[in-house]
């Protein structure tokens, strides 16, 4: 582990300044995800400066009806929430399916959806990857793609000596429901504070694999709110995993019936959580028979690449994502269904 | 025949003496052994598959502060013997295999060793490396002999003759996967050399066999047994990865070796386990039925490929439970290695019988399907009378009676034709034979003292979590006539008398049956009344070993799956076998290994996968986040019943082993009741969602 100087600064802003001012400084929240970083090497800051207790643990109701979930709220305190399990169900299944209860007792609303893909190869020193050491290349394509992307990508087969190859999914739960929920994100920089919408946190790799999300080296999450939702919204998560607990998802689905819109977010699919926007515009106003809601995913899927690899690589997600949005949202609008 | 002794502690079911300690954390592991100043050990591993090492730019680390030895093939000490070229760490430049170790760093703190290690430029000769295992490989070749000493291949009758005649034929292929152990301790040593002290190697050690441990490093580094001393009182699992030392203990030692009178640390990570500590080699089964239409088998064939290390071989036993299962008059096996440039097999839960029971039972069942029989049925039905491979009359077989209670408890007789569905889960129910040999070792002492007014055993046994510090002395206490509570065991140590490896399910047999002969030698030298201070040992009495019989434990498993219909996950709400493993000494520890073993069976029916990357030439997938092992959440009814079965044939005890055969079959009676919710028959593990997606509506 290459040794490296801890700051556990006054407030948010020191902390903010703090970062900002070396180039390969880390913020520390729950520690989950990067304490691994640092010993596999994956991680190699020369500060790491901590956080935890700096921001808001409180999970608090805001004006317009919605409710902030201060950064260091636990993943286990929001699943927990009163408010959550009734308003945003979503979410605090999306929560309880991810990780164990030992580190949902410990990852944050802020860390959680800033946590580091799971691909075999990013989290292998000895490997080359273009998100761990730019322009290294993509071990990926063509080897171990299991839990790989199928959306977002940037070729049928993408060439695993270019700079800009990755085919890595991000792992969060978190994300995809907060994705599917349109939270917004509220952070502070450097320059000051700033909101993003949650479905714009998250990046495709585009020309720069490296980059997980749009935040600026510096910026903070400090809370994450969640809009008011309609009076009789439904909404569920669904995670299909290779083992019942402490897995990954192969590919998972948030989905919220609200009025006549539905939101569909996928996760396990693409180097973001994937709204289905697509799938959403057909479904506007559509009674959501199974046969209409299986046309739709045809549409959203229609892009999409699967990825050979060892042990048959990963085209199965396709039809599965389809199939799991299918029964989730037949759970959730049993009455279209029947 | 043996005299079997009068149970009384026997069949006891008492708490494990070591439980208390370990629950509490006080139990010390090998890593954790209290010694003073020490320091620790990071290995350095090549990071390609094959070629050499050109060079090692080791100056700067050896230059930092708390930084105290680099060995390297360059610098590293010559060992005595290189004979076992596993064990001949740092003796050359050559490159076998991706993960092999090429250098140690030695520092005062892990974080140090493991910064330094990591950061070594190596400079490499690459050869084009080759890790595809696959039937038509050019190198495949017959071993000499399979592992346990078996003939590699085997014939008997006319097998092409009696398929082509058959009414009903069976001929698919299997595979099983690679698969890794992962005991919760992992593989680690506390070793000091001080060359001026009587005894000047002495290894804290994580091993299977303390005196299989010392032979093996005392030889490497020519050093007289006498010179070394091995101890590990407790285990964190082994599962065969600790039953022989691996490269690590040589190379902890060998680090040792340069630091006179520092103790130096070596403990391998989960990801370096992947690499260095053995693993189950993936198997392809050929296998051909023939049977008349009545369900008669005719006919039964294995032809198995499969993979070892170029450089030591490992020749898995695959196809040798077939020989023995079920009659017919004719039958063949055969095995042919793949030689890789892969890391090296070694020994995991039930090697031979574990992946040999994969294919067979699977096919059973094709074959139960085919003629329209139940398949619970069509085993009785070729039950046979003598082994069928060397003709000798079994010790004792209740596998009939196994598949009969199994049934009945599970309620196997409501079993319909299958597709059957609830909500959204279709259900279905399958079920496959168990086995595993009875085995005892050739070599295990024990010494009984009576000291204080309490009997004291010493043997140099090793309890991984099995039970032997509970059970060994439930077998000296009915040997000697004594209250179990008057009797204190010793293990885990070569200072006591030596005992064999705790492998192939034979501790209990081998250091229960020295146990034995050491209590009739006290009480034949000193009677029912001894003095303080009197002593006696016996040896494992090969007297009594007993070669006319064939003798096994049997079991069978059954099995409910359901299979999610719109996503496939496949979930096991209910696994039950029932086996037939001799006397149960401890029905406590014995349930704990017998559903451990069912456990990691499923495990491998639904999870566990080394997926090997054959263009990097390593398990992609090297830790256990992404190498699923089942968890809890996976595991909901499971039992482990046992039929009242002594066998006096095998021991004085009448056991039979219990660590094994808890994991052979499970695997094919999941994926037979896969094939029955969902008419999807899986013929390669594991059984994942998506083998079976596809053949959902």
């Amino acid at each position: 582990m290459k040794p490296f100087a801890y700051a556990r600064p006054a407030d948010v802003a020191e902390a903010v300044r703090d970062v900002a001012a070396e180039p390969t400084a880390v913020f520390l929240a729950g520690g989950t995800n990067l304490v691994d970083h640092l010993k596999l090497g994956v991680a190699r800051p020369d500060l790491v400066v901590d956080v935890r207790t700096l921001t808001s643990r409180e999970v608090t109701d805001l004006p317009d009806g919605g409710l902030r979930l201060g950064a260091a709220s636990t993943n286990s305190e929001v699943a927990a929430d009163r408010r959550v399990l009734e308003r945003y169900p979503v979410l605090a299944q999306a929560l309880l399916a991810g990780a164990t209860g030992q580190l949902r007792n410990t990852a944050t609303t802020g860390g959680n959806p800033l946590q580091r893909t799971r691909c075999v190869y990013f989290g292998d020193v000895t490997t080359p990857c273009n998100k761990r050491e730019p322009g290294s290349g993509c071990s990926a394509v063509g080897g171990y793609t299991r839990y790989h992307a199928v959306l977002g990508t940037t070729a049928a087969l993408p060439d695993p000596t270019a700079a800009e190859t990755c085919i890595a999914t991000h792992p969060s739960d978190m994300a995809v429901a907060l994705a599917a929920l349109d939270a917004q994100v509220q952070v502070l920089g450097p320059t000051g504070e700033r909101t993003i919408p949650f479905t714009e946190l998250h990046r495709l790799p585009g020309d720069d694999p490296s980059k997980d999300t749009t935040l600026d080296h510096g910026e903070l999450i400090t809370a994450i709110d969640l809009p008011p939702l309609l009076a009789g919204t439904r909404s569920a998560y669904r995670k299909v995993r290779d083992r019942a607990s402490y897995a990954f998802a192969l590919v998972s689905v948030a989905a919220v019936v609200s009025g006549t819109d539905v939101r569909i977010a996928l996760g396990g699919v693409a180097h973001k959580p994937w709204r289905a926007t697509r799938a959403e515009e057909l479904l506007r106003g559509a009674e959501l028979t199974g046969h209409a809601v299986r046309t739709a995913m045809d549409a959203e899927l229609a892009a999409a690449q699967p990825q050979p690899g060892e042990g048959g690589g990963n085209g199965f997600k396709i039809p599965l994502v389809n199939r799991t949005v299918v029964a989730t949202l037949r759970e959730l609008t049993p009455e279209a269904s029947a | 025949m043996t005299e079997l002794l009068e149970p009384r502690a026997m069949g006891q079911s008492l708490v494990r003496r070591d439980g208390v300690d370990k629950v509490r954390g006080t139990a010390t592991y090998a890593y954790e052994t209290d010694v003073e100043h020490p320091v620790f050990c990071h290995p350095v591993q090549a990071t390609i598959a094959l070629g050499r090492v050109t060079a090692m730019d080791t100056a700067a680390a050896e230059a930092l502060d708390g930084v105290l030895a680099v060995l390297t093939p360059f610098n590293a000490e010559r060992l005595a013997s290189t004979e076992d070229v596993e064990y001949a760490v740092l003796q050359s430049t050559e490159v076998a295999f991706r993960g092999q170790l090429i250098g140690v760093v030695v520092a005062e703190t892990s974080e140090l060793a493991r910064e330094v290690a990591d950061g070594i430029t190596v400079t490499y000769a690459e050869q084009q490396h080759d890790s595809v295992l696959r039937t038509d490989h050019p190198g495949l070749y017959a071993p000499e002999q399979v592992n346990a000493g078996h003939p590699t291949d085997t014939a008997e009758g006319d097998v092409d003759a009696a398929l082509a005649a058959a009414e009903v034929r069976i001929d698919h292929t299997y595979e099983t996967q690679m698969l890794h152990n992962n005991p919760i301790e992992p593989h680690a040593t506390t070793a000091l050399w001080d060359p001026g002290a009587e005894v000047p190697l002495t290894l804290w050690d994580s091993t299977q066999g303390v005196h299989p441990d010392r032979a093996a490093v005392s030889q490497v580094f020519g050093l007289e047994e006498e010179q070394v001393r091995v101890v590990c009182p407790y285990v964190g699992g082994g599962f065969g990865s600790k039953g022989n030392p691996h490269a690590n203990v040589m190379l902890a030692t060998m680090a040792a070796r340069a630091l006179p009178g520092r103790p130096v640390k070596l403990a391998l990570t989960r990801q370096q386990m992947f690499f260095l500590t053995g693993y189950r080699t993936p198997t392809i089964q050929r296998m051909q039925l023939g049977a008349d239409s009545r369900g008669r088998l005719s006919a039964i064939a294995i032809d198995v490929v499969e993979q070892t290390s170029k450089v030591k071989e490992f020749a898995e036993q695959t196809g040798v439970p077939a020989r023995m299962m079920y009659a017919s008059p004719n039958r063949r096996s055969t095995h042919r290695l793949a030689p890789l440039d892969v890391p090296i097999p070694s020994w995991m839960r039930a090697p031979g019988e574990c992946p040999g029971m994969f294919g067979p039972e699977v096919a059973m069942d094709e074959l139960a399907e085919a003629l329209g029989m139940d398949p619970v049925r069509l085993r009785i039905l070729n039950e046979p009378e003598v082994d069928p491979d060397t003709k000798k009359p079994w010790s004792s077989r209740h596998l009939v009676e196994c598949l009969r209670e199994g049934a009945e408890r599970f309620g196997w007789d409501t079993r319909g034709p299958g597709r059957r569905r609830e909500g959204d889960w279709l259900v279905g129910h399958g079920v496959a034979s168990s086995v595993y040999p009875t085995m005892r070792q050739a070599t295990s002492t024990a010494a009984i003292r009576y000291r204080g007014g309490r009997y004291v055993v010493e043997i140099g046994a090793a309890d991984l979590g099995t039970g032997a510090w509970t059970v060994l002395p439930q077998i000296a206490a009915d040997a000697l006539g004594v209250d179990v509570a008057d009797v204190d065991v010793a293990i885990g140590d070569t200072r006591y008398p030596i005992a064999s490896v705790a492998g192939g399910s034979s501790g209990t047999n081998t250091w229960g049956s020295a146990i034995v002969q050491a209590a009739r030698e006290f009480r034949g030298k000193y009677g029912t009344d001894p003095r303080d201070g009197d002593e006696a040992s016996g040896d494992v009495d090969q007297a009594t070993m007993d070669d006319a019989h064939a003798a096994y434990a049997f079991g069978a498993q059954f099995t409910e799956v359901r299979v999610n219909a719109d996503t496939g996950e496949i979930r096991v709400p209910r696994l039950i076998g029932v086996f037939a493993a001799g006397r149960i000494i401890n029905p406590r520890t014995a349930r704990s290994q017998l559903i451990g073993g069912m456990t990691m069976g499923l495990s491998m029916a639904l999870h566990e996968n080394s997926v090997f990357d054959t263009r990097v030439g390593q398990v992609a997938n090297h830790d256990l986040a992404e190498y699923h092992i089942t968890v809890n959440a996976d595991v909901q009814q499971i039992e482990a019943h046992w039929l009242d079965e002594h066998d006096p044939h095998v021991n004085a005890m009448g056991a039979k082993g219990i660590g094994e055969i808890g994991i052979t079959g499970t695997a094919a009676s999941v994926v037979n009741a896969v094939r029955h919710a969902t008419g999807v028959r899986v013929r390669g593990l594991p059984v994942t969602l998506d083998k079976v997606l596809a053949g959902l509506e």
